[in-house]
């Protein structure tokens, strides 16, 4: 096994947990927990692919995971803040239980 | 493929594991900080410094923070008496599984033909900032006015409404 596998293989299986995580659980926040790991998991093969790669002098990978960086953040942020106001107003953040989408 | 990057990786899965496994949601954020770590350390592993360093700050220092904050604000820490999983967890399980299943038959069955195996790229933060102010001066640019948007709108979906107004 090539070491660009190895690290592919270790980003295919984070993101299989996230996208279980984010598919099984009930909490809202849990389920945003898992689309980071997803994100992550992405973010891990582009650094791989931009080390292995040809031309790692030009950065392109690399810039590319910065910038999914910055906006994973952004999500993260916004999520959040749904998840909170969601709360305030339906007192749960049991997805199952969100059936209505008027307030 | 030496010990260190078998150590990490099993640390960055066990982390991710126990962050999507775990009952207590408090004891999640903190199995994803340990995620987080790991996937860092996998990237200072990949000699991309500056990747990993951003992803210490970013991911642990503020995203790990933020989830801790919900976790707190929604009292999401008390178990539910219905359980933690959602009405059908065995779909999502085998969706999950069949996705793992066809990302690791596509990486391994890939040829070899990426020439960069041993070469270290020698890469400095000068460089990243000269990329980052030239050539990436556009994506910059948005990214930044994504992040000041999704700031605003985060702080007014999550802004208390006052009394009066329902």
């Amino acid at each position: 096994m090539t070491p660009l596998a190895g690290y592919l293989l270790v980003a295919a299986l984070i993101f299989a947990i996230g996208l279980a995580g984010a598919l099984t659980r009930r909490n809202a926040i849990l389920v945003l927990i898992g689309i980071e790991l997803m994100l992550n998991a992405a973010n891990l093969n582009l650094i791989a692919f931009w080390r292995y790669g040809p031309h790692p002098e030009v950065l392109t990978g690399m810039m590319f995971a910065i910038f999914s960086i910055a906006v994973a953040a952004a999500e993260a942020a916004v999520g959040l803040g749904l998840v909170i106001q969601i709360h305030r107003k339906a007192h749960t953040t049991d997805l199952d239980a969100m059936n209505r989408m008027k307030g | 493929m030496n010990f260190v990057f078998y150590g990490i990786a099993v640390l960055t899965v066990a982390g991710a594991l126990a962050a999507v496994l775990l009952k207590n949601t408090v004891h999640c954020a903190l199995a994803l900080t340990v995620a987080f770590a790991g996937l860092a350390l996998l990237f200072l592993e990949l000699d991309a410094q500056f990747a990993g360093f951003a992803q210490i700050l970013v991911y642990i220092g503020a995203v790990a923070i933020l989830v801790v904050f919900a976790i707190l604000l929604t009292r999401g820490s008390e178990t539910p008496k219905d359980g933690v999983y959602s009405k059908y967890p065995l779909v999502g399980l085998a969706i999950a599984a069949g996705v793992f299943a066809v990302l690791g038959w596509a990486v391994l069955g890939s040829q070899r033909v990426l020439p960069n195996e041993t070469a270290v790229p020698a890469v400095t933060v000068l460089q990243i900032g000269n990329a980052l102010m030239g050539r990436y001066v556009l994506p910059l640019e948005i990214v930044a006015l994504l992040l000041t948007a999704a700031l605003i709108g985060a702080v007014i979906v999550a802004m208390h409404e006052k009394e009066g107004s329902k």
